[in-house]
């Protein structure tokens, strides 16, 4: 058990943290939604989920069916992300429209919101599998099963640490994540939404005294959270070159446990949790077999939850959960 | 941080009552007032009502297109008594589980593992998986109800995966293909009440005697459920569930209370979990997926959270429904979604809810009210006009 860890460490170690990253990014979702309105947005794994087809979406309009290289992959790439952040982050829009606003306006219970996002998500997937997917997609009766997406890259290896391979797929995953991650913290600590943004979660009504627009706030994190699961959405086709319209469910619960062992609310503490949780995941892998991966994670869930409810960085959007 | 105030000079309870009054209310009025032979003739009447429910005649409207007996069994009962299960959670103390088909499930395995293992009998087996499932109930509360809200419905979603997710790797209990050949309730008589209907003799072929299995143990427990909820057990759950900073300062020890509810609502399911498995004879892990917990949640919500009778009327239409329209079996799930948003939206409260719960919900303050804190001025001015 243990040698198979020892053996295994290096290789394990790249994939956990090309997973981890994937996490990371679907986690600041979680995490933003949740620092400026304590709301656990549920629905945000069908925002991945949609992510995933927009950028599939981009890659059937551009006609890309095999790998490419060059210039032409750097374009194909920022494409299928941009395609792939307008369908995720119009989504989590959406989502707040349709789903919250009136919740919110009109005080409601968590419970409320809770099984508001409960129907959402059921709602989104089941019109995945059963119009959108059949239609949009053009494989009618087959809107339950793994639709394939074209591989975009040859995956081949780059360099080595130890004696594990790094390819260049899991380097892009890797560095595209921390890049974004980048982006997003000098969003939120430098510009000027990013302030209301922080306004909002340290303390709503002080920030609309000070004059932030709520709404628009609210509206906006939710976009900015959507674009990064977009971002995630479009490295994981490009990793695992499939999809379907249950990919979120799984990936969104461990987001989510990225988020909350990072310190949900913590945009920072996200990436720690996702790269921790991705790491963790794969060390347990190696040494349980991988039908285990999901129990794996989910105990660390309740684990966590059990014994450091605020994270490894604790909770830093805003003030101490009430 | 914030709850609305009231200061038209009413309390806000009895201010949100009165807004809400409907059709219901006036009913459920009446049925307050109504004397004590009217209640149990009217109890009489449902209860032969159910266990004339499994008749060909009445199979011919409510399920042209499948056996009307089966489909009482399952979805139909199976949902009800998980619904009467949940319903002490959610309804009652205001925990919300996403993983109760745990307990479902670990009662059906409790009964599949002991019934082809030890071979004993499925009365004996149905003690202990009670036993068994609220002890999980305890093990899984003790550790996360210490935790609010949002952060216990995620928790209890990780265990109901945890669950299901373990049978499936576990070869020991069949792994994914299941355990086969569980054996069936020993027949207690052989009597036939009516040519055809043995009702107490539990065979392969005919689904009524576990209907009417399920119909006695529904019986029971919606007593259990109604002793409880006017006791002592059942205000403290009430002041949880709205407040539960207020509840603890006022004394009342909410942990023990929690963990009583998450307990009695998983020695439920695992009740329902060992009829099930005894009825079904084989059983398999994706008997028991998560869409499982978020249809029964559905259910109590649907009917309205808190209020037995709308717990068992949301949780009928949630099995009759899909059944009795076979045709938009495909679009079930998505419907629910649209009509779980809906709902929220426009009847949070559920088509039969509680009045108190209603109240609750129109304050807006029951299970932590939320929201509030970030929405807009006027909006906030608005809620505290009322």
């Amino acid at each position: 058990m243990f040698n198979d860890l020892v053996s295994q460490f290096w290789p394990s170690t790249i994939d956990g943290l090309a997973l981890g990253s994937i996490y990371a990014l679907i986690a600041l979702g979680y995490t933003m939604v949740y620092g400026v309105l304590r709301l656990i947005n549920f629905a945000h794994s069908e925002v991945f989920m949609i992510g995933t087809f927009g950028a599939l979406l981009t890659l059937n309009i551009l006609g890309v069916t095999g790998p490419v290289s060059g210039l032409t992959f750097v374009g194909v790439l920022f494409l299928i992300a941009a395609g792939a952040m307008i369908a995720s982050g119009g989504t989590a829009v959406l989502l707040e429209l349709v789903a919250y606003r009136r919740l919110r306006k009109k005080g409601a219970s968590r419970l409320a919101f809770l099984i508001s996002a409960i129907g959402a998500s059921l709602f989104l997937q089941e019109l995945f599998a059963l119009v959108v997917i059949p239609e949009g997609f053009d494989r009618p009766q087959a809107g339950r099963i793994q639709v394939p997406v074209p591989a975009l890259m040859e995956k081949e290896p780059l360099f080595s640490i130890g004696d594990a391979v790094v390819r260049n797929d899991k380097l892009l995953v890797f560095v595209g994540a921390i890049v974004m991650m980048i982006v997003l913290d000098l969003i939120v600590n430098r510009t000027r939404i990013g302030r209301g943004i922080r306004a909002t979660a340290q303390n709503p009504e002080s920030a609309v005294l000070m004059g932030v627009n709520i709404d628009r706030v609210v509206l906006m994190t939710f976009l900015i959270g959507g674009a990064m699961a977009g971002i995630a959405a479009a490295l994981y086709v490009v990793e695992f070159e499939n999809t379907q319209f249950f990919v979120g469910f799984l990936l969104g619960i461990k987001a989510f446990t990225a988020a909350v062992m990072g310190g949900i609310g913590n945009l920072r503490g996200a990436l720690v949790g996702g790269l921790a949780l991705g790491l963790i995941e794969a060390y347990g892998t190696s040494m349980l077999g991988s039908e285990w991966q999901h129990v794996i994670a989910f105990s660390i869930l309740v684990l966590v939850l059990m014994f450091r409810p605020t994270g490894i960085l604790g909770e830093s959007l805003q003030q101490a959960r009430a | 941080m914030s709850h609305s105030k009231n200061t038209t000079g009413i309390g806000p309870v009895r201010a949100a009552m009165r807004k809400i009054t409907t059709p219901f209310d006036e009913m459920r009025d009446w049925w307050g007032r109504a004397p004590g032979w009217v209640r149990w003739t009217v109890y009489g009447l449902v209860i032969v009502a159910a266990l004339l429910a499994p008749s060909d005649s009445v199979g011919a409207f409510m399920s042209p297109e499948s056996d009307w007996a089966t489909i009482l069994f399952y979805p139909i009962g199976v949902f009800v008594l998980l619904a009467i299960g949940l319903n002490v959670v959610v309804g009652q103390a205001g925990l919300l589980d996403l993983g109760f088909v745990a307990f479902f499930a670990i009662g059906g395995y409790v009964m599949a593992v002991i019934g082809t293992e030890l071979g004993w009998n499925f009365w004996e087996i149905i003690v202990v998986a009670v036993l068994i499932s609220s002890l999980s109930g305890i093990i899984l509360g003790a550790p996360t109800l210490r935790l609010r809200g949002d952060y216990l419905a995620i928790v209890t979603l990780g265990f109901g995966e945890i669950v299901r997710l373990v049978a499936q790797n576990t070869d020991a209990i069949g792994g994914p293909r299941g355990i086969n050949s569980i054996p069936h309730p020993p027949d207690m008589s052989d009597i036939e009440i009516i040519p055809d209907l043995q009702p107490f003799t539990y065979g392969v072929i005919d689904p009524r005697p576990y209907y009417y299995l399920l119909v006695a143990l529904c019986v029971l427990v919606i007593i259990f459920a109604r002793r409880l909820e006017k006791s002592r057990v059942g205000r403290a759950w009430a002041a949880i569930r709205e407040d539960e900073d207020a509840a603890e300062i006022m004394g009342v020890p909410t942990f023990r209370f929690k963990l009583l509810a998450f307990a009695i609502g998983a020695a439920i399911g695992g009740a329902t979990g060992t009829v099930f498995a005894a009825k079904m004879i084989s059983i398999v892990p994706n008997n028991f997926p998560f869409i499982l917990s978020a249809t029964i949640l559905a259910a109590v919500v649907l009917g309205g959270s808190g209020n037995l009778p709308g717990v068992i009327l949301g949780a009928f239409l949630v099995g009759w429904l899909p059944e009795r329209f076979r045709g938009f079996e495909d679009y079930r799930v998505l419907l629910f979604g649209g009509v779980l948003v809906l709902m929220m939206i426009v009847r949070p409260q559920g088509l039969l809810p509680s009045r108190q719960r209603s109240a609750e919900f129109a304050e807006g303050s029951g299970m932590g009210g939320m929201g509030a804190e970030v929405a807009t001025p006027t909006a906030k001015a608005e809620v505290s006009s009322r």
